[in-house]
């Protein structure tokens, strides 16, 4: 027998507002002074009512739009009933059976050729609920509770049951952390939490006569970095695979259940079963109106928004004939690294160069350096004029890297910039000796002294030439090697 | 007709409401007798009717994403039966 | 004559001339209560020292010439159900015992910046769910025409403190009548404006989308300075509609011409007392002789308000009653064994018997399998019923009637019988579920001398004209000026 992995995810997105959704609190990420970005709404207390951060909306448009998705004429906002410490109003404000945004697509690299259409089911704003922060010592000490994060807003993407394999799922959150820090209406950072999925996952069982039997769906929930994802549906799909072979058990046996993922261990772990079934009793929210959009609407939210990082990377290979291996390096930077590059790349001329410069040079005095982009010294205007002159053969790479070491060396006295370079080009006697005088001299006087080379190559040994063409550059410490070596060559003929 | 006093403890537990078996038995024949009369509704043919959620019909209103003082966290915690001066505190939360 | 035989709108000139002092006026309003309110009990809670500082703070301003507030030096009594800050505000249920707002709610800040005089908190039927006040957890409010009888509810307090005169005007809230009925039963004037004129932040919350806060007085002009004084945009609420406030407390004593009138045959039919129906229908009279034209109209579905209500508010009491959890504030039990049984006991302690009922009724009504059946049946008839106001309104400006069924009913007569109790809204529900503006004025008494009420609605948002209407009968009759033991 064998299976087919069926999974899809509920990804959560913390969108980049200053304030909550429903309240002028902070959203800031705050774990070390608890409870101090809270007012009378966002802590739940009687009386005090939500209204809705039209900031949060618009990103919320953002997100769904670079999903692909429909946007609602009109929406409107909902209360999901559940009691937790975390959730101040015993019920959070979230959409219902009238979402904002439906119908969507995300196409998948799968490595193997075609991509992995994934299919968004829909996507919804909500607000999140606050942080219990449990007693590791087992002593069974109280739960402490923190609503800094209470109604900070969220956008709930449901995909469709599309992927199918835990890598599958793992370049899927990938490709939406890539899209959703480009779009600038997340920050994604996994590690704050602003970026989590649930995953439901089970299994079609091919059977012998050749129909297929589903194994119950298990939800993996908040699971906060990639690799946890990536885990965590393995582990999943060997336990169901295991159970099955087992009990025999199919999703009209049993109902769907919730598991954690361990990552110490490296598994999957069952939730506490709620004492009765969850029964949510959603119903629009009496506090809130509905909100509604025209097409002017949707298109002005549109025409504001950057190109998809998919997008992007389309043009990248065609426009700029970059090789897919450069694209993704410089997309998987996110969008100001993008930006750079393509400011270099179309100023410069020469975008494959602009793209060695960015993935290997920036990217590596980046890293060594521990900057971000905004923070570097040399900015997208500055390389490109470095760039330029090597495309106008004025400068040679080798010179052109020396002086973008020299120029952030010396940062801190001399913003780089283009009167810089050229400074420094002169300073260093960089410039490419255009000089044809200059460089027959050079040649005649390398020739004189190197007999050896000259006869070895008059006897055949092309490879002579090398040693020779060196020399010249050496002493004219700036030529293009190839004009070097065409009048080497000339001068021995 | 009352209403089963399974349901009654169903819904009692969906609401988290502890109730007396004297409350239990009372809410069985008084949602009960609810029930009945406002099964009136039914004589109606709503299916052409929209929902009435709200008492005037307004839409789109929204504020800006504009910081507010929070409440000094003295005052956020004020009313809690049980605080740490940091955090609000509830029984241990058993989670897996 | 004292001070507090005097209504607002008089003591409001008397401040403004300097003839009495709010200081004197407070502490008149103070004295009324130490004397009368042991019987009565219409306050919670009483903060006689705070209450004289802000008086004499007005007081002194006012010598300074400085400009003041519509309500300047006027004691003002609040339902506790409306935040303070720094005072508490406990809904008169054990859940929120102690409990202290950090915050003001949107009429208190107005009342604040109006210069009125917060006096004190009155008691109320829990979480305003309730039609006399016996479902206080601490204590029954009595009526001032008669200590034996209910004040009505759920403003119990309110009504009660301005029909016995320890304060001049009041806040209440109305969800389903918790204005009129308690003023028509106490004998005084309440309105519940139109859904969204004033802002409900802050109005601790029983069902949203019913939920209207509004004032009581002795008499229409004061009622309609208070009014003024508390309307208004506010964008701290979602559902607070951004209109005009019409300056109410001047238009009130124009008289309208032309006025139609409309009256609902079902309104006199079985139930209603003969001695409320005779009051009503001779007001009604008093209208036709002033000029105005009287004429029947068509309310198809008011048979069905009570279902369509209880639906509805209790469906949304049971979501805006799940925050009391014993976690961020409010009663928490002591003996439990997991948090989910501190959840239910805490919930079980702190919550009467008709908060409990009706978050019971709203749970099931929301649960899978019977929301379609009963919430959304009820909203879709709630629309039905608010057409029916829609065409109504197209042929009249107001449309009177009683206020209730019958006058105060002796305490504990319906205590066990809770559908008997809602039937007593029977006539002020569906001003809620429609959203429109109506009032409750005195027009008559029975003859064992307990009030009777006349109840005025009008279109959304058309308050001045409903004041008016109420003005002119006030005027050409003397109920408004009998008071308890006098
Ligand atoms: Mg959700
Ligand atoms: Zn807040």
């Amino acid at each position: 027998m064998s299976y087919d992995v069926i999974i899809g995810l509920e990804v959560h997105v913390q969108l980049q507002t200053q304030t909550k959704i429903f309240c002028g609190c902070s959203t800031a990420f705050n774990p070390d002074q608890p409870n101090v970005q809270t007012c009378p709404v966002c802590l739940g207390l009687p009386g005090a009512l939500p209204v809705l951060n039209r900031h949060a909306m618009r990103l919320a448009v953002k997100t769904a739009l670079g999903l692909g998705c429909q946007i609602a004429k009109f929406t409107k906002w909902d209360r999901k009933q559940y009691f937790y410490p975390d959730l101040p109003k015993g019920y959070q404000i979230s959409q219902y059976d009238l979402p904002f945004s439906f119908d969507g697509h995300v196409d998948v690299d799968t490595g193997s050729g075609e991509p992995r259409r994934v299919r968004i089911l829909r996507a919804h704003l909500e607000e999140d609920a606050g942080k219990n922060v449990h007693d590791e010592s087992g002593r069974g000490r109280d739960s402490q509770v923190d609503l800094n994060r209470a109604g900070t807003p969220l956008v709930e993407i449901v995909t469709q049951p599309d992927l199918r394999t835990a890598a599958e799922a793992r370049t899927f959150l990938q490709a939406m952390h890539s899209l959703l820090t480009f779009l600038e209406v997340s920050d994604c950072n996994m590690q704050e939490g602003s970026l989590r999925c649930d995953a439901n996952v089970n299994l079609h069982v091919h059977q012998p006569d050749g129909s297929k039997v589903a194994t119950p769906i298990v939800e993996v929930k908040n699971i906060n970095s990639f690799r946890f994802t990536e885990q965590a549906i393995l582990h999943e799909v060997d336990r169901q695979w295991e159970l099955f072979q087992k009990t025999g058990k199919t999703i009209k046996d049993a109902p769907k259940t919730t598991r954690g993922f361990d990552p110490d261990r490296g598994v999957t772990t069952p939730m506490r079963e709620k004492e009765e079934a969850a029964d949510y009793r959603y119903f629009p929210d009496p506090d809130l109106v509905p909100v509604t959009f025209t097409d002017a609407d949707i298109e002005a939210i549109r025409s504001e928004m950057c190109e998809t990082p998919v997008s992007r990377r389309a043009r990248f290979l065609g426009e700029y004939q970059l090789s897919a291996y450069d694209a993704d390096v410089i997309l998987d930077q996110g969008r100001a690294v993008a930006d750079y590059f393509e400011t270099v790349a179309k100023g410069s001329g020469d975008p494959k160069q602009a793209a060695n410069w960015v993935t290997q040079d920036v990217l590596r005095e980046l890293k060594e350096r521990r900057l971000t982009l905004d923070a570097f010294s040399i900015n997208a205007d500055v390389l490109m004029s470095l760039l330029k002159r090597v495309s106008d053969k004025q400068l040679t790479i080798k010179s052109a890297r020396e002086v973008f070491l020299l120029l952030l060396e010396q940062a801190e006295e001399h913003a780089p910039s283009t009167v810089r370079i050229d400074a420094i080009i002169a300073e260093k006697g960089l410039a490419l000796v255009q000089d044809t005088g200059a460089m027959e001299t050079a040649i005649a006087a390398v020739l004189a002294r190197n007999a050896k080379a000259v006869a070895d190559f008059k006897s055949g040994k092309q490879a002579a030439v090398g040693a020779l063409i060196g020399q010249v550059m050496k002493e004219l410490k700036g030529a293009d090697a190839a004009v070097v070596r065409e009048k080497i060559i000339a001068a021995l003929s | 007709m009352a209403l089963p006093l399974d349901t009654v403890k169903k819904v009692a537990g969906l609401a988290r409401l502890q109730l007396t078996d004297t409350e239990i038995e009372m809410f069985s024949q008084q949602l009960g007798g609810i029930l009945d009369y406002v099964a009136m509704l039914d004589e109606l043919d709503t299916s052409a009717v929209e929902p009435m959620v709200h008492a005037i019909e307004l839409t789109n209103v929204l504020r800006d994403d504009v910081l507010a003082p929070s409440l000094p966290r003295a005052d956020a915690l004020q009313n809690a039966p049980k605080q740490d001066g940091r955090y609000f505190l509830v029984p241990a939360i058993l989670e897996g | 004559m004292g001070l507090s035989d005097l209504s607002a709108s008089e003591l409001l000139d008397q401040l403004q001339s300097g003839a009495v002092s709010s200081r004197e006026v407070t502490q008149a309003c103070l004295a009324a209560i130490t004397v009368q309110d042991t019987a009565v009990h219409a306050f919670l809670h009483v903060d006689a020292a705070d209450a004289l500082q802000q008086a004499a703070a007005i007081d002194e301003r006012r010598v300074r010439g400085e400009s003041l507030g519509l309500l300047a030096g006027l004691p003002v009594a609040l339902k506790d159900v409306l935040c303070q800050q720094g005072q508490p505000a406990t809904c008169a249920s054990k859940m929120l015992s102690g409990f202290i707002p950090p915050y003001d709610a949107h009429v208190v800040t107005k009342l604040k910046q109006a210069d009125a005089v917060l006096l004190g908190r009155t008691n109320m039927d829990e979480f305003a769910m309730g039609s006399s006040s016996e479902n206080s957890a601490f204590g029954v409010t009595r009526n001032p025409w008669d200590l034996s009888r209910i004040p009505g509810g759920s403003s119990s307090g309110s009504a009660a403190a301005v029909a016995a005169r320890m304060t001049p005007v009041s806040l209440g809230s109305d969800t389903g009548g918790s204005i009129r009925q308690p003023a028509g039963l106490c004998g005084i004037v309440g309105m519940k404006p139109t859904y969204g004129r004033i802002s409900r932040y802050g109005l601790i919350a029983y069902a949203s989308s019913l939920d209207q806060i509004g004032p009581f007085g002795t008499d229409v002009r004061s009622v309609a300075t208070v009014l003024e004084a508390i309307s208004g945009h506010d964008p701290r609420d979602s559902t607070s509609v951004n209109q005009p406030v019409p300056e109410y407390s001047k238009s009130v004593d124009q008289p309208l011409t032309g006025l139609k009138i409309g009256i609902v045959p079902e309104h006199f039919s079985a139930g209603l007392d003969t001695e409320i129906a005779a009051a009503v229908k001779s007001a009604i009279d008093v209208y036709r002789s002033l000029g105005a034209e009287v004429r029947e109209v068509a309310l198809p579905h008011a048979k069905y308000c009570i279902a369509t209500y209880y639906l509805i508010a209790c469906s949304e009491a049971s979501s805006n009653l799940s925050r009391y959890d014993g976690i961020h504030y409010g009663h928490r039990a002591t003996s439990f064994k997991n948090l989910n049984e501190m959840y239910a006991a805490s919930r079980g302690e702190g919550f009467g018997a008709e908060v409990k009922r009706r978050i019971m009724l709203g749970t099931y009504a929301l649960s899978t399998g019977y929301y379609d059946q009963y919430y959304v049946k009820a909203l879709k008839v709630r629309r039905l019923i608010r057409q029916d106001f829609d065409a109504a309104f197209q042929q009249v400006d107001v449309i009177a009637g009683p206020v209730t069924p019958t006058a105060a009913f002796a305490i504990g007569e319906k205590a066990n019988d809770p559908l008997a109790m809602y039937l007593s809204d029977i006539y002020t529900i569906s001003a809620n579920l429609a959203g429109l503006p109506a009032i409750s004025l005195p027009c008559g008494f029975t003859t064992g001398g307990l009030p009777i009420g006349l109840q005025l609605q009008g279109r959304p948002f058309d308050e001045d004209r409903v004041l008016r209407a109420a003005r002119m009968y006030e005027a050409t009759t003397d109920w408004h000026t009998r008071r308890p033991n006098g």
